[in-house]
């Protein structure tokens, strides 16, 4: 009995949180412009997506920022966890608060933080400053998910490297990365996704001259429903579906 | 016989916040010999292997190899190898790839390798493994592994921190031996560290007792064993009882104590004075037993009662009450044929023990 | 030597520029006057924390706070039973089940909310369902409501709750409560005084990465309330681009950010007395 009462529980609560996007993905097939009801499946939507050309370029802009970011953000994000985790350095305490904090602070501040810098500094808002942007909000989570997983290395591994004759960067690269192979790896995924998907950061560094998706689903929704915006929605959702699944094998496989 | 030094420590100290692990210690070890630091856990013998493998710095004093201070040279700089405790296998190379790591750091050539490496194998007798990782080994394989990895570079040094505490009881004693065998082939110095004294005692070519960062005594493990020099030797090499005597009378070479309101006459090695505080310590197996009516008065003896009998196997434990009070730890060797001279508690009985087998602090 | 140095000035230099330098602006800003011309008149003032204290902003933060907490709340309750009983569940279904959690986790939210407005809206497939079914006359006015911004903020912000409870509850020693069970105590007894007390931790992560985002992630009131909607993130969001007032926006940020510390610190001591505690609480 209680345990009936608790699956049924759960079930409820998955179902919670999916319907709504089932509902959607369905209604990406739904053959009608206005009407809730259902009028036949079609295709049109999703190529109706793809003849749109500033949502094309946008999605296109998305995935560049996407990529390079969190590319970006890897590789800084993991020599960072690494020099925090090995390096005596001054500031190091403070870096580390500093990402932590960032990673808990609202989008918010983060935004409008970095755009008054950016004004300050005589950048002009457009691709540049969102790709900046973007990396700094990556970077914290790399670092997190490359830290955990460095700190519970055996402190001895990285002795006996340096014991064994290899420099720090070849410690590094033929023991430490491939070890960290899997979080790293997480880590460009997450970041991926987050880059991907991010409104509230990139609201405030980014312009007209530069449109990324997510802003651009933003300013089509406010005008109402509409249903291309159901195809690129539910087009979104199979990108994160996958992307997270993947990230959440390779944390997995590092665990076991 | 002239031996060459290869590491000398000079007043070597080591802080770490406010603990002091390493303080002002003078060390010499020689070219070929197995020296093992024993000592309790927190006494500084890990920190005198990190700083001679150049994991730490030293805060004061200085180490010298082959003459020359190694302040400064970093680990990967130095001839001089580890064998971790928990062994350290890089998880996500070969066996192969491991034990040739150092090899390949240094940018032999692989033909080079790969014939260095499987010579390392095959003294460590696992010939075979090298495609195996090391989650697929067993401790006991895993450790040999962890040798070859680090004789392959011949180091001049060999360091090993405990490498034999993760093993089990039996598996350790197969080690101990081989490691000796190999220490014998490959004549480059050991300097071993472990809490263990009788792995001490078995495997080395001299003891270096530490405590607290101090060295409390350096010998072979027959000086350590039977002529610890302090207190803190004698008790923490095997066990060890302890006497309160006063010197009634000194002579060249002996003096007589009274203890306990006998005189016994004892091997002196320092000087002392009459009416000096002496400690008389004898090992348990130094004791003699005898029947009550055994007793001579003509020698000095302590009578006691047995109060317990523990056996074990190999030897008899005897825990004794003196009439004076004190508890005594008696060992002897079980005697099969010497059926009548078994004790049992409530027993009386008498104790001495041969002159010279004492040692006097 | 050259690795070290890369590495760590690397770190350095993008720390400072990118998030020590903008964090500091923002407080350094808060004390300033605003300029309409442009960014901000270098002479300081107190002006914009006069401001944030005066009735009209009041009363945005007590609807963003209530708003914020209501959402906290909720989310805790229906999230608390969740991860309990998903820490039950056997190794083998569970790693799917957790998957399945994770998804909506790091779905946009964007897309989530969307797909809520679809749900909500006049002819949406909610009041379609319940009209047919003969349930009500007429459709229920969800959308552009505060509501519709509670339900909307309830749904995105439910995983954030979800997660953290669920790893503080997953560590929980299951022999702390057979041992207390084997003691004597009752249920609700073992939940208040063990479960409880050990979970903290997790109840209030959760609620940090709850409240935080409820007051300040602007675009769900945004779509989900209309015009009408005015919490502390759309605020901060018209000082900046409306306004122009950046140091009555950065005062705003500011107090979010303070909050957010007190959030923290409230985290860490508690955690730090949760573990502490962990037989003294059999007692």
């Amino acid at each position: 009995m209680r345990r009936a009462l608790s699956y049924g529980y759960l079930v409820f609560v998955y179902l919670f949180l999916y319907v709504p996007i089932v509902v959607l993905v369905v209604y990406s097939f739904n053959d009608t412009k206005f009407s809730t009801n259902w009028q036949g499946f079609t295709l049109s939507w999703y190529g109706k997506l793809l003849t749109d050309g500033p949502l094309m370029e946008a999605f296109a802009n998305s995935l560049i920022v996407a990529v390079t970011s969190s590319t970006i953000a890897t590789v800084l994000g993991t020599l960072a966890a690494f020099a925090i985790y090995r390096y005596r350095f001054i500031g190091r305490k403070i870096s580390f608060s500093f990402i932590y904090v960032s990673m808990m602070s609202p989008d918010i501040v983060m935004g409008i933080s970095l755009l008054m810098f950016f004004i300050l500094v005589g950048l002009s808002i457009g691709a540049t400053t969102l790709l900046l942007a973007h990396i700094t909000f990556c970077l914290p989570f790399v670092v997190v998910t490359v830290y955990a997983r460095v700190s519970g290395f055996d402190s001895h591994i990285i002795d006996s490297a340096k014991d064994l004759g290899a420099t720090e960067l070849g410690m590094f690269r033929h023991v430490v990365m491939p070890m960290l192979m899997p979080a790293i790896i997480a880590g460009w995924l997450l970041s991926f996704t987050l880059s991907l998907d991010d409104v509230v950061v990139s609201f405030f560094t980014t312009g007209p001259s530069f449109e990324v998706l997510p802003l651009k689903i933003y300013s089509m929704v406010r005008l109402g429903i509409k249903p291309e915006i159901n195809a690129l929605s539910a087009v979104m959702f199979l990108v994160s579906l996958v992307t997270v699944t993947m990230a959440h094998l390779m944390i997995a496989k590092e665990n076991k | 016989m002239e031996r060459d030094l290869i590491v000398r420590l000079r007043g070597a100290t080591k802080r770490f916040d406010d603990v002091v692990a390493v303080d002002s210690l003078d060390l010499d070890i020689y070219q070929g010999e197995f020296l093992t630091l024993l000592g309790p856990s927190g006494c500084g013998k890990t920190t005198v292997l990190r700083l001679i493998a150049g994991f730490e710095s030293l805060d004061g004093g200085e180490i010298l190899m082959n003459g020359a201070s190694l302040d400064g040279t970093p680990p990967n700089k130095r001839n001089v190898n580890t064998v971790f405790q928990s062994y350290a296998l890089f998880p996500h190379m070969t066996v192969f790839d491991n034990i040739a790591f150092g090899l390949k750091m240094k940018g032999f050539d692989k033909g080079v390798i790969r014939d260095e490496v499987m010579e390392a194998l095959s003294v460590v007798k696992l010939a075979g493994l090298e495609l195996r990782r090391p989650h697929q080994l067993s401790g006991g394989q895993q450790q040999r592994v962890a040798m070859a990895r680090a004789i392959v570079n011949k180091p001049q040094v060999l360091l090993l921190d405990e490498p034999l505490s993760a093993l089990d009881y039996r598996l350790r004693q197969e080690m101990e031996i081989e490691l000796k065998h190999l220490h014998r082939k490959l004549g480059i110095t050991f300097v071993f560290v472990t809490h263990d004294q009788e792995e001490a005692i078995s495997m080395s070519d001299r003891i270096a007792v530490m405590n607290e960062g101090r060295l409390e005594q350096i010998g072979t493990p027959t000086e350590i064993y039977e002529e610890p020099e302090n207190m803190f030797v004698a008790k923490f090499v095997g066990e060890i009882n302890v006497f309160e005597g006063r010197i009634l009378d000194v002579h060249n070479g002996s003096a007589v104590v009274d203890i306990h309101g006998r005189q016994f006459k004892v091997q002196k090695r320092k000087s002392c004075g009459i009416g000096q505080s002496v400690k008389v310590l004898l090992r348990p197996e130094d004791i003699m037993v005898y029947k009550e009516e055994e007793a001579d008065p003509a020698y000095p003896f302590l009578p006691g009662t047995i109060e317990d009998v523990i056996y074990k196997g190999k030897t008899v434990d005897l825990i004794i009450n003196l009439d004076a009070g004190e508890t005594v730890h008696v060992t002897q060797f079980f005697n099969e044929d010497q059926e009548d001279v078994v004790y049992r508690h409530g027993h009386k009985i008498i104790i001495d023990w041969p002159y010279g087998w004492e040692v006097v602090l | 030597m050259r690795f070290r140095n890369v590495a760590v000035v690397l770190t350095l230099v993008w720390i400072t520029l990118f998030v020590a330098v903008p964090y500091l602006l923002v407080v350094l800003f808060s004390f300033l006057t605003p300029n309409p011309a442009g960014t901000v008149t270098y002479t300081f003032t107190l002006e914009s924390y006069r401001q944030i204290f005066s009735p009209v902003f009041l009363t945005v933060c007590k609807s963003s706070f209530t708003l914020a907490l209501g959402t906290s709340a909720l989310t805790l309750l229906v999230a608390y039973p969740f991860a309990f009983f998903l820490a039950r569940i056997p190794e083998n279904i569970r790693r799917t089940l957790i998957l399945l959690m994770i998804i909506p986790f790091w779905t946009s939210s964007l897309i989530r909310t969307y797909a809520l407005i679809i749900l909500l809206k006049a002819n949406g497939i909610i009041n379609s369902f319940l009209l047919s079914a003969g349930w009500i006359d007429e459709p229920l006015g969800i959308l552009y409501t505060q509501t519709a911004v509670f339900i909307g903020l309830v749904y995105t912000l439910l995983p954030f709750m979800i997660l953290p409870l669920y790893a503080s509850i997953q560590k929980l020693d299951m022999r702390l409560i057979e041992a207390s069970r084997d003691l004597g105590a009752r249920g609700w007894h073992i939940f208040f005084h063990i479960v409880l007390p050990l979970t903290m931790p997790g109840i209030i992560a959760g609620s940090t990465m709850v409240f935080l985002p409820a007051l300040g992630l602007f675009y769900i009131p945004d779509l989900l309330g209309g015009a009408r909607s005015m919490l502390m993130g759309n605020f901060i969001k018209d000082q900046f681009l409306t306004t122009g007032n950046w140091p009555l926006g950065s005062a705003a940020s500011v107090l979010l950010t303070i909050l957010m510390f007190l959030m923290l610190g409230w985290y860490f001591a508690v955690s730090r007395r949760a573990n502490q505690g962990d037989m003294k609480e059999l007692a």
